[in-house]
C-alpha cells in the first residue's frame, strides 16, 4: 500500500505537486495520469526517493519513506523508465541480477531467479541470458528493464512511462505482459502515462493529476462516464470519442447472448466489445460466434448489443 | 594464416624487437657509425649505456606519469561527484595552466628549488600529464547516460557503488585514452630533462648537439621514439582489450 498524505513540491516559487494526497491500496494496479509536467513523475520518483519532497508524509506499507535509508528503501521497490538504463556493460543476466545481487542472495538462487523472470517476460532464458543490451530491440530491452524492476520481488513496482518509446505493436503486447504478470502476482503498482487508452487498458484504479494537484480518482468506468470536472472530460476525450473507449471496457461476456449462435470466425469471451465491434467492421456481419478461453462455443453477440452498451 | 604464425603479424612485437635491438645492440653498429662521421671519436655514445639511460628515463616517466594518472582521475572522481562539483572550474583551470606552462620553463623554475637531477624533470612532467588524464577522465564519467544512473540510483545502488560498478567501467575507455596520451607526451617531454642533469634518452641527444657529435643525436633520437611509439601501441591494445564487449562510452582523445 502506498500512502501519499498532503505531499507537496516547489521548484523555487513553482509549485510541482501541491497537496497531494493519494492512496493506492495492496494488490492495485494504479495509473497516474495526466498532461506532461502535471507533477505525475515526481510523484512517482517522491515515492522512492529520488525526488525529495517539502512537505507531506508517503507512506509505504505503513512506513514512513523519509525513515528509511534511500538505498534500503529502493531495493525494496521495482523502479522501470521510459529510457530503460539497462547497463550497457553488462549482460542480460547481471542486469536482472543488479537488486538481487545487492541484497547478498546467493548464486544459484540469483541463477533461478534469472531463468524465471526471462521465462516470464517471454524471452528464451537460455538465448538471452549471455547477451548485451545493444544486441536486444526496444522491446526485448524493455523486457529486460521490467525483468530487472520485478527482481528481488519487490512489494511495490514503480512505472514511469516505460512503454512511450516502443511501436505499438510492441507496445500492446508489454501492456499485456504487465496485465498478466499484475494479475499472477498481485504486486501493488503505480504506473505513470500521458496515454489515454493505455491508461484504460491497464488501470484498476486511475488518478488523473492536473497542475500538481489530484483532478479525478477512480475506476476507469466512473472516469469516463463521470469526469470531474471539464479539464478531465477534455483529457479523456468526452463526447462521443468515449463511447468508443467505453466499449473497450467492458467485455463480450457482459453482453453475451448465452447459447444462441452465429456463423464465422468465433471471437474470445475475454475480448473487449471494442474488438467484437471491429471483427463487425471487417467483415460486413451483424453477428458474430462467442467461445470460452477454451475455444467452446457460449453463444453469440449483435451489433445491437454493442449499441445497447455503449449508450 | 597458420595460427602458429599469427603473433608474427601483430607490428608491436617488431618495434619492440627493433627497440631491444637497438638498445643493447648499438655498440655492434660501431663500424657503420665509423664509416659514416669519421670525425666521431668513439662512433656511439659511451658515456653511459643504452640501457641505463632508457631505465632511467622510463623511472622518470613511470613516477611522473602514474602520480598524474592517480591526482589526474582522483580529481576528475571528485569534480564529478555533488561535493566537489564547485571546484570543477578551478581544477579545470589549474590543469589547463599546468600543460600551458612549458616544461622547459617549469625546469629552469624548478632547479632552484629542487637542484640540478631527476627531481625537477618528475615534477614537470607531472604537471604537464595531469591536464589529458584529467579531461578525459571527466569526459568519460560524464558520458555515463542519464538514463543508466536514473536506473541505478532507483534500483538502490549507493554513490560508491554507483561508481565502481557503473560509471568507473563505462569511463574505462576514455580515462585510458588520456593515459595514453599523458604517458606518451611525457616520454618525449622527458628528454629535455638531460639539461638539468636527468639521466635520460635525452642525454646523447644534448651531448651530441652541444660537442657537434651528429651521430649521438641520431641514436638517442631513433631510441626515443621508438619508446614513445611501443608505448603508444601497447596502449591501443590495451584499449582494445580492455573496452567492455557491451560497447557504450568511447575515447575522447
Amino acid at each position: 500500500m502506498i500512502e501519499i498524505e498532503r505531499v507537496s513540491k516547489a521548484y523555487g516559487a513553482r509549485p510541482v505537486v501541491d497537496e497531494l494526497t493519494l492512496t493506492v491500496p495492496d494488490g492495485a494496479l494504479c495509473v497516474l495520469l495526466g498532461p506532461s509536467g502535471c507533477g505525475k513523475s515526481t510523484t512517482l520518483r517522491m515515492i522512492n526517493r529520488l525526488e525529495p519532497f517539502d512537505a507531506g508524509v508517503i507512506r509505504v506499507a505503513g512506513e514512513d519513506v523519509r525513515r528509511v535509508p534511500p538505498e534500503a528503501l529502493r531495493r525494496r521497490i521495482g523502479y522501470a523508465i521510459q529510457s530503460i538504463g539497462l547497463f550497457p556493460h553488462w549482460r542480460v543476466e547481471d542486469n536482472i541480477a543488479t537488486v538481487p545481487r545487492l541484497l547478498g542472495w546467493p548464486r544459484t538462487r540469483v541463477r533461478d531467479r534469472v531463468s524465471e523472470l526471462l521465462a516470464l517476460l517471454r524471452l528464451d532464458p537460455e538465448t538471452y541470458r549471455g547477451k548485451y543490451p545493444h544486441q536486444l530491440s526496444g522491446g526485448e530491452q524493455q523486457r529486460v528493464g521490467v525483468a530487472r524492476a520485478l527482481a528481488a520481488d519487490p512489494e511495490l513496482l514503480l512505472m514511469d512511462e516505460p512503454f512511450a518509446a516502443v511501436d505499438p505493436v510492441t507496445r500492446a503486447a508489454l501492456q499485456g505482459e504487465i496485465l498478466r504478470i499484475q494479475q499472477a502476482t498481485k504486486k501493488t503498482m503505480l504506473f505513470v502515462t500521458h496515454d489515454i487508452e493505455e491508461a484504460l487498458r491497464l488501470a484498476g484504479v486511475i488518478a488523473i493529476m492536473q497542475g500538481g494537484r489530484l483532478a479525478q480518482w477512480g475506476t476507469p468506468l466512473d472516469i469516463l462516464e463521470h469526469p470531474a470536472n471539464d479539464f478531465v472530460a477534455g483529457f479523456v476525450g468526452g463526447g462521443e470519442a468515449s463511447g468508443l473507449k467505453l466499449l473497450s471496457l467492458h467485455k463480450i461476456a457482459d453482453r453475451l447472448r448465452r447459447g444462441e449462435t452465429a456463423v464465422g470466425e468465433p471471437i474470445s469471451s475475454e475480448a473487449s466489445l471494442r474488438d467484437a465491434l471491429a471483427a463487425m467492421l471487417a467483415r460486413h456481419v451483424d453477428r458474430l460466434p462467442v467461445v470460452d478461453a477454451a475455444g467452446h462455443p457460449l453463444g453469440a453477440i449483435t451489433l445491437a448489443d454493442l449499441v445497447r452498451a455503449g449508450e | 594464416m597458420p595460427r602458429a604464425l599469427q603473433p608474427l603479424a601483430s607490428p608491436v612485437l617488431w618495434v619492440a624487437a627493433l627497440f631491444v635491438g637497438l638498445l643493447t645492440g648499438m655498440p655492434a653498429l660501431r663500424p657503420i657509425f665509423a664509416r659514416a662521421f669519421p670525425g666521431v671519436r668513439p662512433p656511439v655514445f659511451a658515456r653511459a649505456s643504452f640501457v641505463e639511460l632508457w631505465l632511467s628515463h622510463a623511472g622518470l616517466v613511470g613516477v611522473a606519469s602514474g602520480a598524474a594518472i592517480v591526482i589526474g582521475v582522483g580529481l576528475a572522481i571528485f569534480v564529478t561527484r555533488p561535493a566537489g562539483r564547485d571546484f570543477r572550474p578551478l581544477v579545470s583551470t589549474l590543469a589547463t595552466v599546468g600543460q600551458t606552462f612549458p616544461p622547459a620553463a617549469v625546469l629552469a623554475l624548478a632547479v632552484p628549488a629542487l637542484g640540478f637531477g631527476p627531481r625537477p624533470t618528475v615534477v614537470a612532467l607531472f604537471l604537464y600529464g595531469i591536464l589529458p588524464v584529467l579531461e578525459n577522465a571527466i569526459a568519460g564519467l560524464e558520458g555515463v547516460s542519464p538514463a543508466v544512473r536514473d536506473a541505478a540510483r532507483g534500483m538502490g545502488l549507493s554513490a560508491w557503488q554507483m561508481l565502481r560498478d557503473v560509471e568507473l567501467p563505462l569511463a574505462l575507455p576514455a580515462i585510458l585514452a588520456g593515459m595514453r596520451l599523458s604517458v606518451t607526451i611525457a616520454i618525449g617531454t622527458a628528454t629535455i630533462g638531460s639539461t638539468v642533469g636527468a639521466l635520460t634518452l635525452g642525454t646523447p641527444i644534448f651531448d651530441g648537439l652541444a660537442g657537434n657529435k651528429l651521430p649521438y643525436v641520431i641514436q638517442g633520437a631513433v631510441l626515443v621514439a621508438l619508446f614513445a611509439i611501443l608505448t603508444d601501441m601497447i596502449f591501443a591494445r590495451l584499449e582494445r582489450r580492455l573496452r567492455h564487449p557491451g560497447g557504450g562510452a568511447r575515447a575522447h582523445a
